[in-house]
C-alpha cells in the first residue's frame, strides 16, 4: 500500500494512471482547472483537447467501442458538463464503458445557483449506470476506482464522477489501492447450470432455430465462442445493428441484419423460426416491429448479463443471466453431449431460409438524377478498405447503408449510435477509435446533416495527428426524415432540405470547410472518381481527409418495415413485398 | 392494476431517494405510497413502496430497482405481511359533536393527541382499509387537514429481510 500527500486533483490523475487509463478527451474550465494542472505533467495519460465537450464524450465512446476498453472524458461544471449529456445518454443506450469526470463548483456554493453551477449528477441520473458527487478529497481514490469498476464490469455503461473544486484543491493522504465498498453491486457472470442444460435441450429439439445475436457479444468479447457454438448448431444467424461484426458476414450462416431495415432473410427468418437463441440482444422495437406479431411461433432462449433485459419485452422460455463469454462455452459443451446421441435435422428449415437468401439479396436501384448512388459509394469504401478497418457512422440513411453494404468480419470494426440514434456521433467517435487503434484505417461515414453537428473535431484531429477519413454522403438533406416524408407525408418535404448539394446554395462547401480545418478536401460527383478518391484518402496520412460524395437525394433505404407494424409486412423495395410461405 | 408491497434495503447515500423515485417515474411504474427510514443496520435504510402495476410485470420493477448500485435487496412482501399506515387528522368539533367524534376514536382504537375548543387532532394506525373507514366516519364532522406516513410493512414470522446482509 502506497501513501503520500497529494491534492485531490493530483489524486484524480494518479488514480486514473494506476487504473491503466492512457487517454482522456476533454476541455478545461474554471471548476476543473485544478485537475488540468497535474494532468499537464502526466507521462502516462495523453489528453486530447476537443473543441466541444460532446466531441469529448463521443470520442471516449469511439475509443471504448473500438478497443473494448474504458473511454474517459473530462469537462468543467455547468455547460461543460451538460455538453457531455448527449454522449452519456448515447453510452447508456449502447452499453459503452464510459467514465465522465466533471468539475463542480466549491461545495459551499452548491445549491446557490453559483456561476457555472449545474446539478449534473441529478441531470444524468436517468442516463448513467451510476454517478458520484465528491466533496472530500479523501473519497477520490475509492470513487474513481469504483466508477471504473462499475463502468467496465457487468453490463458496461457510463459512470459520472462530479468533483467539487475544493475537493480537487484539498491535500490529503493518498492511499492506494483503496478499499471498495459496493455491497449492492454484484453482477452475475456465471450462468445457472440447470438453465444452460434446459437451453441446450431446447436448441437440440428445435426444428427451425435461429441465432438472434446482439451487441452483448461484442461487449463481452465472445465472438470466438459464438463462432464455435453457431457452427456446432448449424442454424441460421442474424446480427443486429449493434452486433454487426460479432459474427463474420462472409459466413454462410449469417443472414445479416434484422429489423426495420434488415435483410428479408433475417426479418422473415426470425418471423418463421420456432426458437430464438437470443444472445446479448434486447428485443429493441426497431428489431421486433409490432411485438405481438414478432416471431409468433418461436420459443425464446434469452442470455443476457442484465437480468432486467430478460422478459422485459418478450417472455423468455429459458432465461439465463450471465456473461456470454462464460455462458456460451457451457452451452456448447452441453450441446456436444446431446449431439453425441442425437441431432435434429434442420435441412428443411435451411431450404426455406436459402430460398429467401437467393430471392431477396440486398440490392439497390441506380439513381435517375445522374448523381452518385450512396449505396455504391459506401460499398466501395468497404471493399477497398477491408475488414481490418474501423467504420463509424452517424445516424440516418447512410448509417443503415453502412450497416448493410459494408461487410464486417470482426467485432469492434463497426461503431454507431444504435440505441440513442445520435446525429453527430461519427466524426468524434472515429477520432476516438483512431486514438485507440492508431494502426487501423478509420472511416467516419457521415451524412451532410450529421457532419454539421460535430465536424469541429476535425481541428482536433488535424492538430493532434489523428488522420481519420470522413466520407460525407451528401444528399443535401436530412435523408432518413425525407424518406419518411416521401413515404408517409405525401412528399411534403418540411424542413429537410440542407442546401449542401451541388445544385443548391452549397452551404457550407464541405471541401472548403475541410481545408479551413487543415484537412484534405475532395469532392466526388462522378462514378469513375469514387475509387481514386477513396484510395487517395487512404494514402493521405499527414492530415485528416474529407470526401464530399454528392449523392442522389431520392435513394431510399430498403428493405423496410414501417414503424409499429408487423415484421410480416416487410417491404423489399417500394411497392414490392417479398413472397414467402406462398403468401403475398 | 395490481398492487404490490416492496421492501427495499438501500445504502444510506445522498440522492438515494431521487434514484429510486426517478426510476419509478421513467419506467412508468406507479407509486401509491413510499416510506423511508433507517433500518436496524447502521448505514442502511429501508424503503417500503406500494406499487401498482399495469402491463409491465412486477418482476420488471424489482429487476430495475435491483440494478441501482445502492440497492442491496428488494423483497416483494406477500399480502399477509403486516401493513400499517399512520395518519394525523384534524377534525372540526364543537360542544355537540365532540362526544360523537370521541366515540368514533374509541371504536377505531385511535387516539386524540391535541384538543382545542373547535378542533381535535387524532392519530390512527392501521391498515389502509381501517384508515379509510375511519376517514369516512369523520368526514361529516369536517376534516380540516390530514397527513399520512405511507405504508410500513414487514413480513410475519421470525425471518428478516436483512438476514445475510451485513455492513
Amino acid at each position: 500500500m502506497s501513501k503520500e500527500v497529494l491534492t485531490g486533483a493530483q489524486a484524480i490523475i494518479r488514480s486514473l494512471e494506476l487504473l491503466g487509463v492512457d487517454t482522456i478527451f476533454g476541455l478545461p474550465g474554471g471548476a476543473i482547472l485544478p485537475t488540468y494542472d497535474p494532468l499537464m505533467d502526466s507521462k502516462k495519460i495523453r489528453h486530447i483537447l476537443v473543441r466541444h465537450e460532446q466531441g469529448a464524450g463521443h470520442a471516449a465512446e469511439g475509443y471504448a467501442s473500438a478497443s473494448g476498453r474504458l473511454g474517459v472524458c473530462l469537462a468543467t461544471s455547468g455547460p461543460g458538463a451538460t455538453n457531455l449529456v448527449t454522449a452519456i445518454a448515447d453510452a447508456h443506450m449502447d452499453s459503452v464503458p464510459l467514465l465522465a469526470i466533471t468539475g463542480q463548483v466549491g461545495s459551499h456554493l452548491i445549491g446557490t445557483d453559483a456561476f457555472q453551477e449545474a446539478d449534473i449528477v441529478g441531470i444524468t441520473m436517468p442516463i448513467t449506470k451510476h454517478s458520484f458527487l465528491v466533496t472530500n478529497a479523501n473519497d477520490i481514490p475509492e470513487v474513481i476506482a469504483s466508477a471504473v469498476l462499475i463502468a467496465t464490469t457487468g453490463r458496461p455503461g457510463p459512470v459520472l464522477v462530479d468533483i467539487t473544486k475544493d475537493a480537487q484543491n484539498q491535500k490529503f493522504d493518498f492511499v492506494w489501492p483503496p478499499k471498495l465498498d459496493l455491497p449492492g453491486y454484484k453482477p452475475v457472470t456465471k450462468p445457472h447450470g440447470k438453465q444452460v442444460q434446459a437451453a441446450a435441450q431446447m436448441i437440440a429439439a428445435a426444428k427451425k432455430p435461429i441465432f438472434y445475436v446482439g451487441g452483448g457479444i461484442i461487449r463481452s468479447g465472445a465472438s470466438k465462442e459464438l463462432l464455435e457454438l453457431a457452427e456446432l448448431v448449424g442454424a441460421p444467424l442474424i446480427t443486429t445493428l449493434m452486433a454487426r461484426g460479432a459474427f463474420p458476414d462472409s459466413h454462410k450462416q449469417n443472414l445479416g441484419m434484422p429489423g426495420m431495415h434488415g435483410t428479408v432473410p433475417a426479418v422473415i427468418g426470425l418471423q418463421r423460426s420456432d426458437l430464438l437463441i437470443t444472445l446479448g440482444a434486447r428485443f429493441d422495437d426497431r428489431v421486433t416491429g409490432d411485438v405481438k406479431s414478432f416471431a409468433p411461433e418461436a420459443k425464446v432462449v434469452h442470455v443476457d448479463i442484465d437480468p432486467a433485459e430478460i422478459g422485459k419485452i418478450r417472455h423468455a422460455d429459458v432465461p439465463i443471466v450471465g456473461d456470454l463469454k462464460e455462458v456460451i462455452p457451457e452451452l456448447t459443451a452441453e450441446l456436444k453431449k446431446i449431439y453425441a446421441t442425437k441431432k435434429q435435422d434442420i435441412s428443411e428449415w435451411w431450404k426455406t431460409v436459402n430460398t429467401m437468401v437467393e430471392k431477396y439479396p440486398l440490392g439497390h436501384d441506380e439513381p435517375e438524377d445522374g448523381k452518385l448512388s450512396p449505396q455504391a459509394v459506401i460499398k466501395r469504401i468497404g471493399e477497398i478498405s477491408g475488414p481490418e478497418a474501423i467504420y463509424a457512422a452517424g445516424v440516418g440513411q447512410h448509417q443503415m447503408w453502412s450497416a448493410q453494404f459494408i461487410k464486417y468480419e470482426r467485432p469492434n470494426a463497426w461503431l454507431n449510435s444504435g440505441g440513442a440514434g445520435t446525429m453527430g456521433y461519427a466524426v468524434p467517435a472515429a477520432m476516438g477509435a483512431k486514438v485507440a487503434q492508431p494502426e487501423r484505417l478509420v472511416w467516419a461515414i457521415d451524412g451532410d446533416g450529421c457532419f454539421q453537428m460535430t465536424n469541429q473535431e476535425l481541428v482536433t484531429c488535424a492538430i493532434n495527428n489523428i488522420p481519420i477519413k470522413v466520407a460525407v454522403i451528401n444528399n443535401s438533406s436530412l435523408g432518413m426524415v425525407r424518406q419518411w416524408q416521401t413515404m408517409f407525408y405525401n412528399k411534403r418535404y418540411s424542413n429537410t432540405d440542407l442546401h449542401t448539394g451541388s445544385d443548391s446554395l452549397m452551404l457550407p462547401d464541405f471541401v472548403k470547410l475541410a481545408e479551413a480545418y487543415g484537412c484534405l478536401g475532395i469532392r466526388v460527383e462522378k462514378e469513375e472518381e469514387i475509387d481514386a478518391a477513396i484510395k487517395l484518402a487512404i494514402e493521405t496520412n499527414d492530415r485528416p481527409v474529407v470526401i464530399d460524395f454528392i449523392v442522389s437525394r431520392d435513394a431510399m433505404v430498403w428493405p423496410m418495415v414501417a414503424a409499429g407494424v408487423s415484421n410480416d409486412e416487410v417491404m423489399y423495395a417500394r411497392d414490392a413485398a417479398p413472397v414467402w410461405d406462398g403468401r403475398e | 392494476m395490481s398492487k404490490h408491497v416492496l421492501s427495499i434495503l438501500v445504502e444510506d447515500k445522498p440522492g438515494l431517494l431521487t434514484r429510486v423515485a426517478g426510476l419509478f417515474a421513467r419506467r412508468s411504474f406507479n407509486i401509491e405510497s413510499l416510506a423511508v427510514g433507517t433500518s436496524e443496520i447502521e448505514g442502511l435504510s429501508r424503503i417500503t413502496a406500494v406499487v401498482s402495476v399495469d402491463g409491465a410485470p412486477m418482476e420488471q420493477v424489482t429487476k430495475q430497482i435491483n440494478k441501482l448500485i445502492n440497492v442491496i435487496k428488494v423483497v416483494e412482501l406477500d399480502p399477509e405481511a403486516v401493513q400499517r399506515d399512520h395518519m394525523l387528522i384534524k377534525v372540526k368539533t364543537d360542544a355537540t359533536t365532540r362526544s360523537q367524534v370521541l366515540e368514533a376514536v374509541t371504536l377505531f382504537r385511535a387516539r386524540v393527541i391535541d384538543v382545542v375548543s373547535d378542533a381535535v387532532i387524532i392519530e390512527i394506525t392501521g391498515d389502509s382499509s381501517k384508515c379509510a373507514a375511519f376517514i369516512k366516519i369523520l368526514e361529516p364532522f369536517g376534516i380540516k387537514e390530514m397527513v399520512q406516513s405511507g405504508i410500513l410493512a414487514m413480513g410475519r414470522g421470525s425471518k428478516s429481510i436483512t438476514e445475510k446482509v451485513s455492513k
